[in-house]
C-alpha cells in the first residue's frame, strides 16, 4: 500500500480526504486506484487524452516522476505519492 | 507610473542611529556589519502590497533593506484587513501603495521606497524589474506568475515565489542562475475556474503571514549570501497538519524560458497564455446598463425587476452552505456548485434556470455545466449577492 496525499483543492472530489492508502505496483497503477475510487478526481488530474495535466505534479516520495520514470516509476509499500496542482493565491 | 527617486549611492558606513537600530544584526557573526550593508545597499521588488507582501514589506524593512520598490494597483478594503497587516482600518479607501509605503517608513525611515501605481504587464515589467536585484513574489493569479517568472528569467533577477490557498502554501526561489523556474515546475496554468480565487475559495488570515515570512527570510538570506535557500526545493506548508515538506524541484532542460535552448525570448501575451480575458478589456458590471440581460446573462436590476414580477424561473445560488449563512437572496434556492452534478435532477431542464453566487465564478461555472447537460435557457447572474448588496438590498451584508 502506498499513502497518496490529497492537496486542499482537490479535496472536493475525493469525498473530503487529505489522504488515502491505495494498492499499486507503479504510480499508474495507484493513479488509477485513486480515480477508480473517486471517480470525479480523474477530469481534475487526466486530459481527454487520459494524460496528467500539466498543472498536477506527482511526487513519489519526494521526487517529481517526471525526472523518475513517469506513470511508469515503480511504487513500493510505505511510499508516499504526493499530488501538487499549482495554486497562485497570494492576496 | 513609477515614482522613481534617483539610485542612492553605495552606502559603504551606517550612522550612529542605524547602529543602535540594528544592533541586533550587528552582533549576529552571520549578518554583522557587512551584512548590514548588504541589506542597505540591496534593492528588492515586491510584486503585490496585499497578503504576502504585508508582512514582507513590514519585516524586510525592518531588517534594513535600503531600497524597496511595491507594485500595486488596488485600494485597502475591509475585507483585505483580516490578513493584510500592513494596513489599518484607518488606511480603508487609501491605494494600498500608500498605506505600505507610510508603514514601511514608519518602521523604517533609512530606507527609499519607489512605488508604482500600476498593474504589473507585459510592456512595463522589464522595465520596472530592471533596478532591482530580487524580485519577490506577491500577487494572487496565474497571468501574473508566469509573466513575473519570464521576466526574472530574462533579466536573471531570482524570483522569491510563495502562493497560498485556503490551508496551504508553497514558497521556493525561481529563476536563480542555474536553478529551475516556475514553468520547469508547472509548465501550463491550470484551464481558468479551475482553481477559486481567495475572494471565493476563501484563505485563513495568517496563512499568508507565514508564507510571506518564508519570502521574506529567502530574500534576507540571499541578500546576505549566507544559508541553504529554497532554491531547487519547494516547500509545502499544510496549516490544518501543521506540517511542512520539501519536494525537490529541477531545471527542465527543455523548458522554454530556462532551458538549454529556449524559445521563449522576450514576454508574451499571459493572459491569452492563461486563457482568461485581460482585465483592462472587460467592461466592468458597474460600468454596464442597468436592467441589462441576455441569453446568457442577467444583472442584478433586471432579476430584480424579474423576481418582482413573479416570473416563472428557477433561481439557485451554487456558493456553500456557511456563505448562504451569511446572506442569501430571497427566492434562492441552495446548491453548492460541488453539488450541481448529482442534484441535477432537481431541476427542470426545460425551465429557465439563474443561478448566482458571490460574485459571479462560480456561477459561470454552474451554469456551462448546466448548458452541457441539455439545460435550454441558462443565465449567469452578473456580479453574485455582492451587486444584489450594492444595487438592491444594501441591507444584505457584504463579505
Amino acid at each position: 500500500m502506498a499513502k497518496i496525499l490529497i492537496p486542499t483543492p482537490l479535496r472536493q472530489f475525493a469525498d473530503k480526504h487529505d489522504s488515502v492508502d491505495l494498492a499499486g505496483a507503479t504510480v499508474a497503477e495507484v493513479l488509477a486506484s485513486l480515480t477508480q475510487k473517486f471517480p470525479d478526481l480523474r477530469k481534475q488530474l487526466f486530459n481527454d487524452e487520459g494524460r496528467l495535466r500539466s498543472f498536477v505534479n506527482v511526487y513519489l516520495n519526494d521526487d517529481d516522476i517526471r525526472y523518475l520514470q513517469k506513470d511508469a516509476t515503480p511504487v513500493a509499500a510505505g511510499d508516499t505519492l504526493s499530488i501538487v496542482p499549482s495554486i497562485a493565491g497570494g492576496v | 507610473m513609477a515614482v522613481a527617486t534617483p539610485v542612492a549611492n553605495h552606502a559603504s558606513t551606517l550612522n550612529k542611529d542605524e547602529i543602535l537600530r540594528y544592533s541586533r544584526h550587528l552582533i549576529l557573526p552571520e549578518v554583522g556589519m557587512e551584512g548590514q550593508l548588504k541589506l542597505k545597499n540591496a534593492k528588492v521588488l515586491m510584486v503585490g502590497a496585499g497578503g504576502l507582501g504585508a508582512p514582507l514589506g513590514l519585516y524586510l524593512a525592518a531588517s534594513g533593506v535600503g531600497r524597496m520598490g511595491v507594485v500595486d494597483f488596488d485600494v485597502v478594503d475591509f475585507t483585505n484587513l483580516q490578513r493584510q497587516v500592513i494596513h489599518g482600518t484607518k488606511d480603508v479607501g487609501r491605494k494600498k501603495l500608500d498605506s505600505a509605503a507610510d508603514a514601511m517608513l514608519d518602521i523604517n525611515p533609512y530606507m527609499t521606497v519607489d512605488k508604482f501605481d500600476t498593474a504589473i504587464t507585459s510592456e512595463n515589467a522589464l522595465d520596472i524589474i530592471k533596478d532591482y536585484d530580487i524580485v519577490v513574489d506577491g500577487t494572487d493569479n496565474f497571468p501574473t506568475r508566469y509573466l513575473i517568472n519570464d521576466a526574472c528569467v530574462l533579466l536573471k533577477k531570482p524570483n522569491v515565489y510563495g502562493s497560498i490557498f485556503r490551508f496551504e502554501g508553497q514558497a521556493t526561489i525561481f529563476a536563480y542562475p542555474g536553478g529551475p523556474c516556475y514553468r520547469c515546475l508547472y509548465p501550463e496554468p491550470p484551464p481558468p475556474g479551475l482553481v477559486p480565487s481567495c475572494a471565493e475559495g476563501g484563505v485563513l488570515g495568517i496563512l499568508p503571514g507565514t508564507i510571506g515570512m518564508i519570502q521574506a527570510t529567502e530574500t534576507v538570506k540571499l541578500i546576505l549570501g549566507v544559508g541553504e535557500t529554497l532554491v531547487g526545493r519547494l516547500l509545502l506548508y499544510d496549516a490544518m497538519a501543521m506540517r511542512f515538506r520539501e519536494l525537490k524541484l529541477r531545471r527542465n532542460t527543455e523548458c522554454p524560458v530556462c532551458g538549454d535552448h529556449p524559445s521563449i525570448h522576450e514576454l508574451i501575451d499571459y493572459h491569452q497564455f492563461c486563457g482568461v480575458p485581460n482585465p483592462s478589456e472587460v467592461t466592468p458590471v458597474a460600468e454596464q446598463k442597468a436592467g441589462y440581460m441576455s441569453d446568457t446573462e442577467i444583472d442584478a436590476v433586471a432579476l430584480k425587476a424579474r423576481l418582482d414580477r413573479g416570473d416563472k424561473f428557477q433561481f439557485i445560488d451554487v456558493r456553500e452552505p456557511n456563505e448562504y449563512q451569511i446572506a442569501s437572496i430571497p427566492g434562492a434556492k441552495l446548491i453548492p456548485l460541488g453539488d450541481v452534478p448529482k442534484r441535477v435532477g432537481e431541476l427542470d431542464p426545460n425551465t429557465e434556470v439563474i443561478v448566482h453566487c458571490k460574485v459571479g465564478g462560480r456561477s459561470a461555472k454552474a451554469c456551462d455545466f448546466l448548458r452541457q447537460s441539455g439545460f435550454k435557457n441558462v443565465k449567469n447572474m452578473l456580479g453574485g449577492i455582492t451587486a444584489w448588496s450594492d444595487k438592491i438590498d444594501p441591507t444584505v451584508p457584504k463579505y
